[in-house]
């Protein structure tokens, strides 16, 4: 049996700086998530992962290899994922309820207005934004507007939701307290979610999957990391937990020492 | 006035500052218009002269003694009207283009050249085409109107929608936007400050116009007042129909200072 989600073997040129060649960001990148399961893959900047979200969420198209999501092939953008940006990508000249309800309405275009507003209403609660609904997200801290892009993306229901450095540019207390919600409405919800990151703990604490990615050019998954803490996490509990240092320190070292094997290799 | 704020304080000085400039200019206008010896006006009508102008034809602004003795009201109305007719039609078909030439970078830079020749050309140099064409005066006119306010709007659009943020067009594609849903809902509203902006300076470039072009082939409007009372050799009347123009202009102004207000947004 296929896997929910396949990445099958995607490789992505771009032109080089001097604009004269292709430089290849990443090379046959293969993996399967799971339906049901949260994948993260974790890499230094430029290592092309945001460009790997893109090319599944079908923003992007790669040089070469497909996705395959549910048994169907994927080159284009679809309702059946739903990106969280890290620079949140709210309509600023919509309100908070205007930004998810465009979802809402894009995703049951069949719906009645009370309808609609009813499953608004039901995300915009879960995450804690009652009340705020008539705010801009101008009006928002960094904190409250990712909400609002979570909110977006979960009102659609999607089959794969992707998270690109969703918390980045949230301050390092609020990002805390929000990873921490996002572990509960995750548990609630049981998407398939794949995401990317740099930061490690981040990836621990909501993960079940950790994929490392060397850096480019010709990046590639070296190595899959199984996050075995028991759920419910908490970011207190999953610190305290006996194998949290070991992974911690085995991706750390990863990032610092062996993601540069293909630098070697060149040299 | 050592209990005002700084504000009314400044707002105090540029209005002692803008009597003084609208003092100085009356003065040398009187100069100017001061009855030679013999009681004869050799130069322009005086301020006082034009003043009763003003309050005599404000005080009727509606009358009408067949074609060439009408209220100032009247021929303000018409010329509006005519601004409106041209300004508006020309307003939705340079947004629709504006938004197809700015979505479309390649066809924005095909058509580039053609826009730049076309920009600069005089409205009022089009209208023996259009009369020898529609051989219609009004018809003429409203062209003459619809050329001058055509390619602000045009360029200002095709350069708002082309400056979209990446990250609007990239959620209306993955929420599968119909292609007027997009419009409507992410590229007008996005692109409103600028499109805005450009219509702005089109009214400016329309209310010019209309004077020039009813001057031309005129029979009623602002411009062919002015013309009429020029023939009559009424500088009086003159004088006191540029205030008008001027004034008139300025509330169109202001109005689309008050629209692009509120279509301002912060990111």
């Amino acid at each position: 049996m296929g896997a929910f989600l396949e990445i099958s073997n995607v490789t992505k040129y771009f032109p080089d700086p001097t604009g004269k060649g292709m430089q290849c960001i990443f090379k046959d990148v293969f993996f399967q998530i799971e339906q049901g399961t949260f994948v993260t893959v974790v890499g230094h900047s430029g290592c092309g992962k945001s460009t790997l979200l893109n090319i599944i969420a079908g923003l992007e198209r790669p040089s070469s290899g497909g996705i395959i999501l549910d048994g169907k092939a994927i080159d284009a953008p679809g309702l059946d994922r739903m990106v969280v940006f890290q620079n949140f990508a709210l309509m600023p000249w919509m309100s908070v309820y205007e930004n998810v309800r465009v979802a809402v309405k894009a995703a049951h275009p069949g719906w009645s207005a009370a309808e609609v507003q009813k499953c608004v209403a039901k995300y915009v609660e879960m995450v804690g934004l009652t009340g705020s609904e008539s705010k801009r997200p101008t009006m928002l801290s960094g904190g409250m507007r990712q909400r609002v892009g979570l909110a977006r993306a979960f009102s659609v229901e999607p089959k794969v939701l992707l998270l690109d450095e969703p918390f980045a540019q949230i301050d390092a207390l609020t990002r805390g307290v929000i990873q921490e919600e996002l572990v509960n409405i995750w548990m609630r919800t049981r998407n398939t979610v794949f995401m990317v990151t740099h930061d490690v703990d981040e990836a621990i604490l909501l993960s079940d999957k950790i994929l490392l990615m060397t850096r480019g050019p010709e990046a590639e998954i070296a190595e899959v990391v199984d996050i075995a803490i028991p759920r419910p996490r908490s970011r207190t509990t999953v610190i305290e937990h006996p194998r949290y240092y070991k992974i911690r320190n085995h991706i750390i070292h990863f990032l610092v020492e062996r993601s540069h094997k293909k630098d070697h290799a060149a040299a | 006035m050592n209990g005002l704020s700084v504000a009314t304080r400044e707002t105090f000085r540029v209005t002692m500052l803008s009597s003084l400039m609208l003092l100085g200019a009356l003065a040398l206008w009187q100069l100017a218009s001061t009855p030679s010896v013999g009681g004869r006006t050799q130069g322009l009508p005086g301020p006082a002269a034009v003043g009763k102008v003003t309050v005599e034809m404000l005080s009727e602004p509606f009358y009408d003694r067949g074609p060439n003795d009408k209220g100032i009201g009247l021929q303000v109305l018409s010329s509006l009207g005519r601004v409106a007719i041209g300004y508006g039609a020309a307003s939705v078909v340079a947004i629709f283009m504006g938004v197809v030439l700015g979505l479309n970078p390649i066809l924005l830079k095909a058509a580039n050249p053609y826009i730049q020749i076309l920009k600069p050309i005089s409205p009022l140099a089009w209208m023996p085409l259009f009369l020898y064409t529609i051989k219609d005066s009004t018809g003429a006119m409203i062209l003459v109107i619809f050329m001058s306010t055509l390619w602000p709007t045009l360029a200002n659009t095709a350069f708002g929608v082309a400056t979209i943020k990446r990250d609007y067009l990239n959620v209306a594609a993955l929420l599968q936007l119909s292609w007027w849903g997009r419009f409507f809902k992410v590229v007008l509203p996005a692109a409103a400050p600028t499109i805005v902006a450009g219509l702005r300076i089109s009214i400016g470039s329309a209310w010019i116009a209309v004077v020039a072009a009813e001057m031309l082939v005129g029979g009623t409007g602002i411009g062919y007042f002015v013309w009429n009372e020029w023939n009559n050799l009424s500088l009086t009347r003159v004088i006191f129909a540029i205030l008008v123009i001027g004034f008139v202009g300025l509330v169109l102004d202001l109005g689309f200072n008050r629209l692009a207000k509120a279509m301002a947004y912060t990111e």
